[in-house]
């Protein structure tokens, strides 16, 4: 029961980098229909930044975590400006291989300039409690709290502020809410802005928890916090952070009870499982055809 | 009404043209196959050109595999290594586990084949998802199958797990990689304008109303994937016995990433276009190699601009006249002249 118990834990822990990362995706996807591939790598920039800022720079966590979350924020934002925006009327797949050079780009860019895999240093005092038989630490808890704490910002944010109801009104009709004097791209920078912060975030506290970082790593968390987003239903907030979490919590319990090596092949096999009986995620709706 | 007579008198020229140069294809063809042997055999070229020759090859049938499910029937599939992984793995299994020794040479066909077999199998399976969903769904059904089939050949022992798969000798030969080439060009080509691929067109264009036109869109679709996956089946088992050495890592999402790179680069929906991808992307991965690891960053560079320059790619539903069957000009030369242009 307490071994069920820990590896909960663990999930939530894995699952709230995941849910995090699947946010930026299906903003992105739910204001321009656009899936953004280069966003796991965006992540895996935002655990680098940490990396520069906590070593060469000697900072601590704070104004690592903030140097992070506001660097990654405007590469976010500068790739949509650079990138995406000439294509906004182009054919949609352009747009999507455009994202995955992007990705590889960013990936190989990085590689160039440090070929090794990193060591982050530990940033904050790390002391593991035992209740009840099970062991905590306290980096578990903060990383759980602090993105749970992203996660509550960021749904006050889409669905009281301004810039929030723009997003919403932009991914409802995007024709007709520019007439209405709403900026549009400022919203949709808005947009890539706080969905890179949330991947940048992520970067860090994955960084903090599983200290070894390594260019390509952004290529398969990536894929699977898509795939989390999916999972909820894409362009759905909530669906993103039940979507994360769930895939956080198949894996860890795969393999708990199973080879670690059978941990893709189920996860995978679950997800095709539920796409079969929802085909648009959990929180998702059928987009209705015009005939 | 004199420019109509015009293009008339024009096209009757072109036809006994075409006509009286049908010999062309086949004796190019034919040049080619025997220079790709003369090299094979007397070693005309360096070792290292053959082996890009032999590469341009596999990645020209993967990408026109691919293309046929990206391109012409506009479905967003991202899991092409898979295909290719299922091709590699069953090729070289026969070859070096089922077929003697001493007959694995003769037999290399066969394993050939059968690999595309096993791949069309599971592109069959592939195929059912895509009657629910479309575009970006299907994107995520693909990927993870690309990722479950890697993970399944890790997971088996007897084809060496996580450490890979060897033994196999370097059967895939130039005339070989060149023959195959040309079956799926020919193959694919006489599919797109047979009356089956306007079926698949149509569902490019739009399929409830292809569906409504009483185009068989189930049928259409579970054709072209398993056209499609024994291609790439084709490509993974030549790739093996090229490197000699195939590990589950090597046809990962990276891989389907790269063959997705050469179908938009050269174009969608066209044969020609992903003839010049594949061979362009592929050449100047190599041409590269002296700037080490900056290649790999230029490369991506490059693609981003192309797209944002040209976001077709270099071909975009264009055609060399090459490639359409002679009575498809015709059609199309019709076709602007009851609408008159006259271009």
């Amino acid at each position: 029961m307490s071994y069920i118990l820990q590896q909960l834990i663990n999930a939530f822990q894995l699952g709230s980098i995941y849910a995090l990362i699947a946010l930026g995706y299906t903003m992105v996807y739910g204001i321009l229909t656009m899936i953004n591939f280069a966003h796991g790598d965006l992540f895996m920039v935002g655990a680098f930044l940490c990396f520069v800022a906590a070593v060469f720079l000697k900072l601590s966590f704070v104004p690592v975590m903030l140097i992070s979350m506001f660097g990654v924020a405007l590469l976010g934002v500068l790739i949509e400006r650079l990138a995406y925006k000439p294509l906004r009327q182009a054919p949609r797949v352009s747009a999507i291989i455009t994202a995955l050079g992007v990705g590889l780009f960013l990936e190989n860019f990085t590689l160039a300039l440090n070929p090794y895999p990193k060591q982050i240093p530990q940033l904050m005092s790390n002391t593991t409690w035992t209740i009840l038989g099970l062991s905590i630490s306290s980096l578990q808890v903060f990383i759980i709290v602090l993105s749970l704490l992203l996660m509550l910002i960021l749904d006050l944010i889409v669905r009281k502020t301004m810039v929030g109801i723009a997003m919403r009104a932009i991914s409802w009709d995007k024709a007709t809410v520019p007439l209405m004097g709403v900026p549009m791209n400022l919203i949709i920078s808005a947009t890539f802005a706080i969905g890179a912060s949330l991947g940048g975030a992520a970067g860090v506290m994955y960084g903090l928890a599983y200290p070894v970082i390594d260019p390509y790593m952004g290529i398969m968390i990536g894929w699977k916090a898509f795939i989390s987003a999916v999972v909820g239903g894409i362009g759905n907030i909530r669906g993103a952070m039940i979507g994360g979490y769930i895939l956080g919590m198949v894996e860890i319990l795969v393999v708990a009870f199973f080879p670690s090596t059978y941990r893709d092949f189920v996860a995978f096999a679950l997800l095709l499982v539920l796409l079969i009986f929802r085909p648009y995620g959990i929180l998702g709706k059928p987009h209705p055809q015009k005939v | 009404m004199e420019n109509r007579e015009g293009i008339a008198q024009t096209i009757k020229q072109l036809r006994g043209r075409l006509m009286r140069a049908r010999w062309l294809l086949p004796a190019l063809l034919a040049f080619f196959f025997l220079a790709a042997l003369a090299i094979h055999r007397f070693d005309l070229l360096d070792l290292y050109v053959q082996l890009i020759l032999m590469y341009v090859g596999i990645n020209i049938i993967l990408t026109l595999s691919l293309n046929l499910i990206n391109g012409y029937m506009g479905e967003f599939s991202v899991g092409h290594a898979g295909f290719m992984a299922v091709g590699a793995y069953i090729a070289s299994w026969l070859t070096v586990r089922v077929f003697p020794i001493h007959l694995a040479a003769w037999l290399f066909p066969l394993a050939v084949f059968a690999g595309g077999l096993g791949a069309a199998m599971v592109g069959l399976i592939v195929a059912f998802p895509s009657f629910k969903t479309r575009g970006d769904y299907l994107a995520i059904v693909t990927l993870a199958f690309g990722m479950i089939v890697k993970s399944a050949i890790e997971n088996i022992e007897a084809l060496g797990g996580p450490r890979g798969f060897l033994g196999m000798e370097k059967l895939s030969t130039l005339p070989w990689v060149f023959f195959w080439v040309a079956m799926s060009v020919w193959a694919i080509r006489n599919l797109v304008y047979s009356n089956f691929g306007r079926g698949v067109l149509s569902i490019r264009e739009d399929e409830i109303a292809s569906d409504l036109m009483s185009v068989n869109t189930k049928e259409v679709k579970i054709i072209a994937f398993v056209v499609s996956s024994f291609f790439a089946g084709v490509a993974g088992a030549l790739f093996a016995h090229v490197l000699q050495f195939i590990n589950p890592r090597a046809f990962d999402i990276i891989k389907s990433t790269d063959i997705l790179i050469m179908v938009y680069l050269g174009g969608i929906g066209s044969i020609a276009g992903s003839i010049l991808g594949a061979t362009i992307y592929t050449v100047l991965l190599e041409v590269l190699r002296p700037m080490g690891i900056w290649r790999m960053v230029f490369m991506p560079l490059m693609l981003v601009m192309l797209m944002l320059f040209r976001p077709k790619g270099i071909m975009g539903l264009k055609e060399f006249r090459w490639f359409i069957p002679v009575r498809d000009v015709f059609a199309s030369m019709r076709w602007r002249e009851k609408n008159g242009d006259s271009q």
